[in-house]
């Protein structure tokens, strides 16, 4: 507890600080490549026959996804908090990747820790974050997947707060994770925003992106929040089907407790974390962040779901129409506006946020399609 | 029958006269329920002054390994909170000591606070520790535990700036839980060099007793921090051993004999 106030104490006088801010920015700028364009795919819209569809290029990002945001804003964090080391979790990989890259430019110490099962089956990235000097720690408890990543990470912090900040990748966890990692991250929905009103005089009818911790979509929806003609809409991973292996926790979770939050969970009526499944290793996580809780109860955003092969159909679509790979997480949101976009008519505008690239994928989805490129 | 109906919590007896000792810590289910039952049983022989037992949670993050390996195990075996009920509220009349539950915030907001509370002390649990509650939450939970007359014991880490342990001692009842390392639990060769001096101060600024426990794993450790603190708690090391008969593929009474034997040990050096 100690610790996460601190970190609340130290959040807010950064918050009030320019210098604090223009650091970031000119992070922002020069390094990620922000701003990334808002992009208005005409094949892709012409095929599925109906509203407009633009894509936010949060993968043109460096390092290939929207992960990076946040990572620097807390690498940042950590300096003026005088800590000299960092320590995150990862699914995938990606936001692994982000924070190895962060440590690297700022000169910070760096541990990741990776479920065992992930390591396997993400050897690029974890060998990406080696050459960035990270340490890379296989996790072998429980499902060896995201969320016992988390716990081996949380244990670490335990131990070495006086020294280290935990960069969580997602907005959950314990206040105020969620708060900083989606501040961090709305940088995506207020240039989306701006983007939209210069390109097409008006704001989008909707928005969608996929929902894992949920760290994309709060990031794009925030901003969107007073703009009730807005829609937005969160797609979660309904695996092999929502009454089989998904990782879908609000349309099939509970309200429980879990790594440090009150939330929505995936638990068993005794509380235990169910396993959960998807596709996407960057969904894998049986909780979400509470703020997507809150949109979901007001009915401020909707909640939807994509199962894994819905998603892979996704993936080889928006690569074929418009030479774009997305990441598989990414690609849920895309299925659902392949469903949503005929239903609208032309006058109507949609945004993705296309969150990240897909090359991490290829080896995956080749495997599920029968072809070997290992 | 709930500590309520006996009128006095037997924390409270086993902390008023002033006895220091052991508080050896179990996990529920480990290796199975039956041997859980049976050293709940062989426990009540021992100079021990109370039992924490640890409910399995699935993602335990104040654990180390070996308390993590138990859980997981005892999960696996298809453990449940109704069948741990069940076998405590079988033993509870069998046994003396005071018996708290160990338990995640996960599991006590998913059954909900009252039913939790209610279902936990008609089993026969005196108290609860939930190593992941935070001060600012905890005042909900420590108002139903008090209305079942049962105890709240709350932790307090060396990290803890003194005003926080004020508030956490206002909420807290039974005793604290003083945490004497940062860190998960786990064995560790020797105690901090200025344990002694921290809970002291602690001491000096509550009424309540204080336990100290993480990292705890020899009698030699329990003998010196029972000098200065109302009791020591020992988990990780006791349920290694348990770990180790396991391995050796020791029958239930071998093992048992084993458990209490180092327990003993533990408590009497």
């Amino acid at each position: 507890m100690v610790a996460v106030r601190q970190l609340e104490e130290a959040y807010a006088a950064a918050g009030v600080d320019p210098g604090f801010w223009a650091e970031l920015e000119q992070y922002l700028g020069h390094y990620v490549g922000r701003p990334c364009p808002l992009y208005f795919a005409a094949r892709l819209t012409e095929q599925l026959g109906g509203a407009r569809i633009y894509l936010k290029r949060e993968d043109l990002n460096h390092t290939g996804a929207h992960k990076i945001n946040n990572t620097l804003g807390q690498a940042i964090l950590a300096r003026r908090m005088g800590k000299s080391r960092i320590i995150a979790e990862t699914g995938a990989g990606q936001h692994g990747v982000a924070t190895a890259t962060a440590a690297a430019v700022f000169g910070l110490d760096c541990v990741v820790y990776m479920g065992a099962e992930d390591v396997r089956r993400q050897r690029l990235n974890v060998y990406r974050m080696e050459l960035m000097g990270t340490k890379v720690v296989p996790v072998e408890s429980g499902q060896q997947t995201l969320k016992d990543a988390i716990n081996e990470a949380m244990r670490d912090w335990i131990a070495t707060v006086e020294t280290t900040h935990y960069v969580i990748g997602s907005v959950m966890g314990p206040h105020p994770f969620p708060v900083i990692v989606r501040d961090f991250q709305s940088v995506i929905g207020r240039e989306t925003r701006q983007q939209m009103l210069e390109m097409t005089g008006r704001l989008p009818d909707t928005v969608v992106a996929s929902v894992g911790g949920g760290s994309n979509a709060a990031g794009m929806f925030y901003p969107f929040l007073e703009d009730q003609g807005v829609r937005l809409i969160g797609v979660e991973a309904a695996g092999t089907g929502l009454d089989k292996r998904h990782s879908a926790t609000i349309a099939k979770g509970e309200p429980g407790v879990l790594h440090g939050m009150q939330t929505i969970v995936l638990q068993d009526e005794d509380g235990q974390t169910l396993p959960v499944h998807s596709v996407s290793a960057g969904l894998d996580y049986p909780g979400v962040g509470p703020e997507h809780a809150l949109w979901a109860e007001s009915g401020r955003a909707d909640y939807v779901s994509a199962t894994d092969e819905e998603a892979l159909s996704a993936f080889e679509t928006l690569s074929r129409t418009e030479g774009i790979i997305p990441a598989l997480e990414t690609a849920h949101a895309v299925a659902h506006v392949i469903k949503l976009a005929p239903q609208m008519d032309e006058q109507q505008s949609i945004v993705i946020n296309l969150s990240g690239r897909g090359d991490k994928d290829c080896v995956e989805v080749a495997r599920l399609r029968g072809a070997d490129i290992a | 029958m709930s500590a309520s109906n006996s009128g006095t919590n037997r924390i409270d007896s086993a902390l008023s006269n002033a006895s220091t000792g052991l508080w050896p810590f179990i996990a529920a289910g480990y290796p199975c329920l039956e041997i859980t039952e049976a050293l709940l049983k062989a426990m009540n022989g021992l100079p021990i002054r109370g039992v924490e037992l640890g409910i399995p949670f699935s993602d335990p993050i104040a654990d180390g390994p070996v308390i993590q390996h138990a859980f997981s195990k005892a999960l696996d075996g298809g453990i449940t909170l109704s069948r741990i009920f069940e076998m405590v509220s079988k033993v509870r009349s069998e046994i003396d000591y005071p018996l708290l539950a160990m338990v995640s915030a996960s599991i006590v907001y998913r059954v909900e606070i009252e039913p939790f509370v209610k279902k936990a002390g008609d089993a026969g649990f005196d108290g609860f520790i939930v190593p992941d509650i935070s001060l600012e939450e905890a005042p909900t939970l420590a108002k139903s535990v008090g209305e079942q007359d049962l105890r709240l014991s709350m932790l307090v880490a060396p990290t803890t700036p003194a005003d926080r342990q004020e508030r956490i001692a206002a909420v807290a009842s039974g005793f604290l839980y003083y945490v004497s390392i940062q860190g998960t639990t786990g064995a560790r060769n020797a105690l901090p060099a200025d344990l002694e001096s921290q809970v002291r101060a602690l001491k000096a600024s509550t009424s309540l007793p204080v336990l100290i426990g993480f990292g705890i794993s020899r009698s030699e450790h329990v003998k010196e921090v029972c000098r200065y603190a109302d009791g020591a708690i020992v988990g990780s090391a006791i349920v290694r051993k348990i770990s180790d008969s396991v391995k050796e593929g020791k029958s239930n009474d071998a093992l048992v004999e084993d458990v209490t034997g180092f327990i003993h040990q533990l408590a009497t050096g």
